[in-house]
């Protein structure tokens, strides 16, 4: 069948069984969205801002195992998806972004919107294309979904001059794609398994630490499965939430800059650590040579090989899809008899409860003013735990991760990798269009949330009840944070002057807006947005203490062990 | 320590910056970079002279052989190898120095390549210290222009590079 290069375009996401497209037409793209607009397969939600497209086609990859994707014009267009582009790649989300270029002839012209847009997300996606012949459109497209969800997943980018979508030619999309230059490895090497499983039966304080890979790599499961068998502490990062239940016993809470004194003693004193789909992150070790002068055996599994012995030297590394190492591992540990040592796991794990005896995340409530994690544990309460919680980046964000237990992968979505302000909203639409029966919410700060706050239109023409719960604390609350500890209390530009009054704003945009400014009217303020409100978007404005901290916290440049507990500790 | 890195990479437009801008966005050295198609002409071959300790060497590597285009990475220093590097010297040449940068290039088996009555081309090949050397032993004043083409390196035996 002949068709225009944008027919094809279409088709293939239509072969791809992409169900949203998120994007913003402009030149470059007008005839891909004149395709668009004659077939019902492929919807498109018309966000208000590029960023925000690609914000919530990757909160639409996080919140499902689909590859999400997103279309925007050239120049400007572009441009304004880089952020997004470089939160998803930061994060391995998997994601397509089809945009638009200026006609073939005019490329290096200084054309009007030409930007080399390859050039530009070149280092901020896992491969990027330009397509300079029509023929070439769909088996670059074919490649693009297999690049970006195979191997460690990431952001891939297609960019197609308006003349090659004009263009025509035979369409036929690719069943298999090869590419002699990507190979990624899916088992692991089963010697260094064998050799990983010894090491754990041989530990005496082992611990388990997890990130991203496994929530990427749908491993909860296997992670439980292999966690309960051996009976093992195991702590989640922000990134991993989720991958192992956070009400059970053997969980520790998040390690890291603001993780449980619980986790971070325990990882920092581990004989051996497993970690799994974890990057030894700087915000997860602290300093690195502080945690190096404890001597432990690591064992590490990701799909990655650059991201073993990175910043950590690691003993055993085992290179492999999280889910296939997982399995073999409990294969391995099923079939033989050996099991871990219990005198010395029961040794290890008086230490640890010991630790976490500390109770590190206490925190004290008032009946005047609200506090930030307090509202958090209402929203976990009404929502049973069972909501897609989306964030910002900031103290809300740290408390959303603390104080909701996520006992399910990929209920938490937050830009882990890259921080960036203003994913919240976008990403609670994505998550919306992609899980329609469950509960969306958006944990923000009143600076995050105005950095897309003209999604609210979109979420208006699409009606996406989400529920957006402010915690309203009138300063940029990490900054002031940082200011406070480190910069002698200098509140260099961190005050928020001028804000909008929120609940007024949503209601200007058609949502039910809700101020609430006293502790006994938080719980029936969330009901309210899950009962009476529930098929609408509102937005909940809680007024919360502004000089709350985030506790527990290991400074920057510090070891994983230096944590201050509380206020008391400064 | 110096490394050689050898590669071959997919010959598509943007290969290169691909691989110049993750030295440049990860802070490792490039000492020299050559690039040219192979005998298959969809594939080039890429040297890349670095320095960096074991680990970055081994971060370079990794993170090279991540490249979707990269097809394949060795470091060809790690084991018998021959190193060549390609320079072209304009020197000028009048009077009694005229002899002199004759004996000079025929000690270093150097070719004189084009005469005018005021100056010499001269190619030599070699390893880089050997270029080095010769140009140690022209006198600077003379030197008008040089141009060297960055090393190309093969392992030597059975040590072959190849899809
Ligand atoms: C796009 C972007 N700009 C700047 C920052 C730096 N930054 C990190 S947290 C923060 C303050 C966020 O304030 P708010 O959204 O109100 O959340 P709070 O910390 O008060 O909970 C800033 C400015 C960032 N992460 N992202």
């Amino acid at each position: 069948m002949v068709l225009t290069g944008a027919e094809i375009v279409i088709r293939c996401l239509q072969e791809e069984k992409v169900e949203y497209v998120f994007g913003y037409p402009g030149g470059a793209v007008l005839y891909i969205y004149d395709a668009l607009f004659q077939q019902e397969a492929v919807r498109h939600v018309l966000v208000r801002h590029e960023q925000a497209a690609v914000h919530a086609a990757d909160g639409y990859a996080r919140s499902t195992e689909k590859v999400g994707v997103a279309l925007v014009t050239s120049g400007p267009g572009a441009t304004n998806a880089v952020t997004g582009i470089a939160t998803a790649f930061c994060d391995s989300i998997p994601m397509v972004i089809i945009s638009g270029q200026v006609p073939t002839a005019a490329i290096g012209q200084d054309a009007f919107q030409e930007v080399d847009t390859v050039g530009i997300t070149r280092p901020c996606v896992k491969h990027n294309f330009l397509v300079k012949d029509v023929r070439d459109i769909a088996a670059t497209i074919k490649k693009a979904f297999y690049l970006a969800k195979t191997g460690r997943p990431g952001p891939v980018l297609v960019d197609i001059p308006k003349d090659v979508s004009m263009h025509k030619c035979e369409f036929e999309y690719p069943k298999e794609i090869s590419m002699r230059s990507y190979n990624p490895v899916v088992k692991g090497h089963s010697g260094q398994i064998k050799k990983a499983v010894q090491l754990l039966l041989e530990a005496k304080r082992p611990m388990i630490y997890t990130g991203g890979g496994v929530v990427l790599a749908n491993a909860a499961e296997q992670l439980t499965k292999l966690t309960r068998l051996l009976g093992f502490p195991i702590t989640n990062t922000l990134m991993g939430l989720g991958g192992y239940p956070a009400s059970d016993r053997q969980y520790l809470g998040m390690p890291g800059m603001h993780g449980t004194y619980e986790a971070n003693m325990s990882m920092h004193y581990s004989d051996v650590l497993l970690a799994v789909g974890a990057r030894f992150d700087d915000r997860v070790i602290g300093l690195p040579s502080h945690f190096a002068e404890e001597p432990r055996k690591i064992i590490h599994i990701d799909i990655d090989p650059s991201s073993i012995s990175k910043r950590v030297k690691v003993d055993v590394p085992i290179v492999g899809d999280v889910k296939e190492v997982l399995e073999e591992m409990i294969r391995q540990l099923e079939s033989g008899e050996a099991r871990p040592n219990p005198e010395a796991v029961a040794a290890w794990w008086k230490q640890v409860e010991e630790w976490r005896g500390r109770n590190c995340m206490a925190y004290k409530n008032s009946d005047e003013i609200i506090k930030p994690q307090f509202v958090v544990q209402k929203l976990w309460e009404v929502t049973g735990g069972e909501a897609i919680v989306t964030s910002d980046v900031g103290q809300h964000q740290m408390w959303a991760a603390q104080y909701y237990r996520f006992d399910k992968p990929r209920r938490w979505l937050n830009s882990g990798g890259l921080g960036t302000m203003g994913v919240g909203m976008p990403y609670a639409m994505g998550a919306k269009l992609a899980n329609p029966d469950m509960p969306v919410a958006c944990i923000t700060g009143e600076a995050s949330i105005q950095m897309n706050i003209q999604e609210l239109s979109t979420c208006k023409q699409f009606r996406l009840p989400i529920k957006i719960c402010n915690l309203n604390n009138r300063y940029l609350g990490m900054v002031r944070q940082w200011q406070q500890l480190f910069h002698g209390q200098r509140y260099s530009e961190s005050y928020m002057d001028s804000l909008p009054d929120f609940a007024k704003l949503a209601e200007a945009y058609g949502h039910v807006g809700i101020r609430v400014d006293k502790p006994c009217d938080v719980e029936g303020a969330i009901r309210e947005a899950f009962t009476t409100h529930k098929n609408d978007l509102v937005f909940l404005d809680f007024q919360i203490d502004q000089t709350e901290n985030v506790y527990p916290m290991v400074q920057g440049g510090k070891g994983l062990t230096e944590m201050i507990l509380s206020a008391e500790d400064l | 320590m110096r490394h050689v890195i050898s590669l071959l990479i997919e010959n598509e437009s943007g290969a290169l910056s691909r691989v110049s801008g993750l030295f440049s966005a990860r802070g490792y050295n490039i000492e020299s970079l050559t690039v040219a198609p192979t005998e298959d002409a969809s594939m080039s071959r890429m040297t890349i002279v670095t320095s960096g300790s074991d680990d970055i060497i081994e971060q370079i590597t990794k993170q090279l052989n991540k490249l979707i285009e990269v097809v394949k990475v060795v470091d060809i220093s790690e084991a018998a190898h021959i190193e060549r590097e390609l320079m072209l010297v304009k020197i000028r040449a009048t009077g009694k120095d005229r002899e002199e940068i004759k004996r000079t290039a025929d000690i270093f088996r150097a070719r004189i390549i084009d005469v005018t009555d005021a100056s010499y081309v001269v190619e030599l090949t070699g390893n880089q210290s050997k270029l080095d050397a010769f140009i140690g032993a022209i006198d600077p004043a003379l030197i008008l222009e040089t141009v060297r083409s960055g090393v190309c390196g093969i392992g030597r035996g059975d040590r072959v590079l190849k899809l």
